[in-house]
């Protein structure tokens, strides 16, 4: 079992969990991911690590779409995890680039962020550019702005930062003569679809971090195959970051709906009837005070900094 | 008690038949096809030995287990002192009872079976593990003192179950490293239910827990840590590499990455480890089956085991698509004979050549092209070669890949002195296991490439062997072919 150190909102449906488990804290680099599940009936999910600290924690958030993912986030600082296993997949590739930008879609800031932090450390000038829907469901705006050397907010209906979607500051810097040496894209396949159309008549290698639907993680099952230049690749473990500018993502949005009416009869069976053990906590949003307007940025600020060692 | 026959009389008696559940009834689900003997058909089996003074069964058993003597004590209805017996060379009897190709290793050598039907060996394996697991008292074998040494095995299948019970019983401190969440390896997400229940395998790991072996499931040797680690950080004076051969092939033809086209490991672990089976008690879904056509291309084991699960899903139609004939299939006559009678439709000589989509990227259908044998190839197998303008489409709406497995490169990866051929599987000594790496031994399929799990475990115990010389030695001889080339 994997015991829950801390857990808290960051925004509706998304939280944060620090978790006990020291060999994965210590060998994590930027990029990896890890596979839980919660309990004995619960399927496989892979997760990427945000972070990792000293006492052997590593850090995941989780966005709750599905069933799984509603269902974690129903548990509290104190709760254990089944099984957690990682690090998984390849490290981010870092070395010193020269200018980097940096973008998070939604929850994809979590998984962009490790790298921000790692690019940032190999000398990278790091421009970030974090996205959501709207200033509820930005996270980590702190967190970036402390590791970023410039950072753009864009929300789809201009509630914080600017009106628009990340690709239109991406394609201003870019116009304006902004000279950028890699992209690294995260989040929703239709945002790094998009990113990766904006920068590849510039050339700019762009690198897109893929979450397909996955069991194993170790190479086993090929559930997770990408079309990659053409050719079958593994996500968990030849990736999971690829070059975007050579992923086929509509064969990538293709896969991950395979299991859509399971999934969705899944979550409305879980939504009707809760496990005993998580109603205790359902109706997330409703029920915390700290993703209010206001508290989002505080409860973002104390997000550690990762340490030196993952670069 | 049963008296000794003359052997005159002995081989007049028939083999018993393994009783099974009837074939419609079996065919939509999960429980366990073959039943087991009675008390009275395994001694009248055991009856059939003629006890020879030199018994090749012995020889033809990759882990040598004692038949003769095992047999003699299922006569005499000493059955715990048989399980006992078996205990002795064979840590998973319960297990090696249903899954070995018997009729190619210790039936095959029976002597018997020259002349006559072989003695029912697997059959009466599997009688007494069963009877020792329902009694409950399960008599594990005594544990050398111990030697203060500790060995690391990196993965729980039947490789190295088998070295790890080996060097437990020799007194050394034995640690098991498990990459899923559950032991057992390929016996638990490779080999259905219906063929080796999962509670027995958890039974046996349980036996082999209590004999003191210590089982860490979660961690990725090469990813959680690696084999340098364990060795210089946790104190691991010697390691057993045995993660198998777990990478699917596909055939790299267009269409694969449709959804509906699934690799067999992925298939057979949805459905055994994850247990989609039972979607009313397990989150992992799989692939709608029910009352569609689902067929399977290979010929292998792993093909008929997917074939049969995907019946058990509810199929409409469940087939085999096979580019060679019917007589060069390598499964197990035993498991296409069940398939047979369980409704399963055998499409020999067809080859698929590309899988076709909907506009939602789902399967529907195969180009299939129809084969003909021609001259023998390296595997002494007629090469099939495909008939010009035999091509048609079938609707179909699975598809599951079985056509092989190959190395996984993980734990390679990051033990760059270990040496690997060409094909990613790991160089070890034919005999002592060693690989290049001082300390590391390596065997099962890793090393073979797929095969059984017999033969797995059969490297498990040479491995065993080889470990204990080399920790109370403590010699490392660098002139092996595998520190060499």
């Amino acid at each position: 079992m994997f015991p829950i150190v801390e857990a808290r909102f960051l925004a509706p449906d998304v939280k944060l969990f620090r978790i006990q488990a020291p060999r994965i804290a210590r060998k994590r680099r930027a990029g990896q991911f890890v596979i839980i599940r919660i309990d004995e009936h619960g399927e496989r999910i892979p997760l990427t690590i945000a972070d990792s600290d000293q006492d052997g924690n590593i850090t995941i958030i989780v966005q709750g779409v599905g069933k799984t993912t509603r269902w974690l986030n129903t548990l509290e600082s104190g709760d254990a995890i089944r099984d957690v296993v990682g690090p998984l997949g390849e490290p981010s590739e870092v070395e010193s680039f020269g200018t980097v930008v940096v973008i998070g879609g939604g929850v994809g800031t979590a998984i962009a962020y490790p790298t921000a932090v790692a690019m940032k450390q190999a000398g990278n000038r790091v421009i970030s550019i974090i996205g959501a829907r709207d200033h509820e469901r930005l996270i980590l705006q702190d967190a970036m702005q402390q590791t970023s050397d410039q950072l753009h907010v864009m929300t789809d209906d201009g509630s914080a930062g600017t009106q628009g979607f990340v690709t239109d500051a991406l394609d201003q810097m870019i116009q304006s003569g902004v000279v950028v040496d890699r992209v690294l894209a995260i989040g929703p396949v239709p945002m790094m679809r998009a990113v990766s159309a904006v920068t590849k008549p510039h050339q700019i290698p762009t690198i897109v971090s893929l979450n397909p639907i996955m069991v194993d993680g170790t190479g086993m099952c090929g559930g997770c195959r990408v079309l990659v230049g053409g050719r079958a690749r593994f996500a968990c473990v030849d990736g999971p970051e690829f070059d975007a500018h050579e992923v086929d993502f509509d064969v990538l949005m293709k896969r991950n709906n395979l299991y859509r009416d399971q999934e969705a009869e899944a979550l409305r069976e879980f939504d009707e009837h809760p496990p005993e053990s998580v109603t205790r906590s359902c109706q997330l949003q409703h029920h915390h005070p700290e993703v209010g307007p206001r508290s989002g940025d505080d409860s973002r600020s104390d997000v550690p900094v990762t340490s030196p060692e993952n670069s | 008690m049963a008296e000794p026959l003359p052997p005159k009389e002995r081989v007049k008696i028939p083999r018993q038949a393994m009783p099974e559940q009837d074939a419609d009834a079996r065919a939509r689900n999960f429980d366990e096809v073959n039943l087991g003997l009675e008390v009275v058909a395994a001694q009248c089996e055991a009856q059939r030995c003629l006890t020879c003074a030199d018994p090749k069964c012995v020889k033809g058993c990759p882990v040598g287990v004692k038949v003769r003597d095992f047999v003699e004590l299922v006569l005499a209805g000493d059955f715990l002192g048989a399980a006992s017996k078996i205990r002795e060379d064979n840590v998973l009897p319960a297990v090696t009872g249903r899954v070995c190709p018997q009729e190619n290793q210790c039936e095959g050598a029976c002597i018997m079976g020259k002349r006559f039907d072989s003695l029912a060996i697997g059959n009466l394996e599997r009688f007494v593990a069963d009877y020792e697991r329902e009694s409950g008292q399960v008599a594990l074998p005594q544990r050398a003192p111990l030697t203060g040494k500790k060995v690391a095995i990196v993965g729980s299948g039947p490789a190295g179950l088998s070295c790890a019970g080996d060097l437990c019983l020799r007194g050394h401190d034995v640690t098991v490293f498990e990459a899923l969440h559950e032991i057992g390896g390929v016996l638990l997400y490779g080999i259905p239910e219906f063929r080796l229940p999962k509670d027995i395998v958890r039974q046996e790991i349980d036996n082999m827990r209590a004999m003191g072996i210590e089982f860490q499931t979660n961690v990725v040797v090469g990813k959680t840590v690696t084999i340098d680690e364990l060795m210089q950080e946790e104190g691991f004076d010697a390691v057993f590499v045995a993660t198998g051969a777990g990478l699917p092939r596909f055939l790299d033809i267009p269409g694969e990455h449709l959804g509906g086209v699934y690799s067999a490991n992925e298939f057979l672990t949805r459905v055994n480890l994850m247990k989609a089976y039972d979607s009313s008690h397990y989150d992992s879904p799989i692939y709608q089956c029910r009352d569609r056509h689902v067929a399977v291309i290979g010929g292998g084991n792993t093909a008929m085991d997917s074939v049969r699960s995907a019946m058990r899903l509810g199929a409409g139609k469940a087939s085999i698509i096979y580019r060679r004939s019917m007589d060069e299939m390598p499964a197990r006559q035993e498991e296409v004979h069940h398939a047979q009678d369980e409704g399963v439709q055998f499409l020999d000589l067809h080859n698929p050549v590309e899988f076709i989509g909907d506009e939602q990227g789902i399967l529907k259908s195969v180009r299939l092209v129809k084969m003909a044998l021609g001259e023998p190839d390296e595997s002494g197998r007629r090469r099939p070669v495909a008939i010009e303008g035999s091509e048609f489409e079938m609707p179909l709406d699975v598809a599951i890949v079985a056509v092989g497995t190959g190395a996984n490169p993980l734990v390679q990866s990051t033990t760059p002195d270990m040496k690997t051929n060409r094909w990613g599987y790991i160089q070890a000594d034919e005999e002592s296991l060693r690989t290049s790496k001082v300390g590391v031994f390596a065997g099962g399929d890793i090393v073979s490439g797929a095969a059984t799990v017999i033969l797995a475990m059969g490297a498990g115990r040479t491995a065993a062997s080889s470990i204990d010389e080399y920790l109370q030695t403590g010699v490392w001889e660098t002139d092996s072919a595998a520190a060499e080339s």
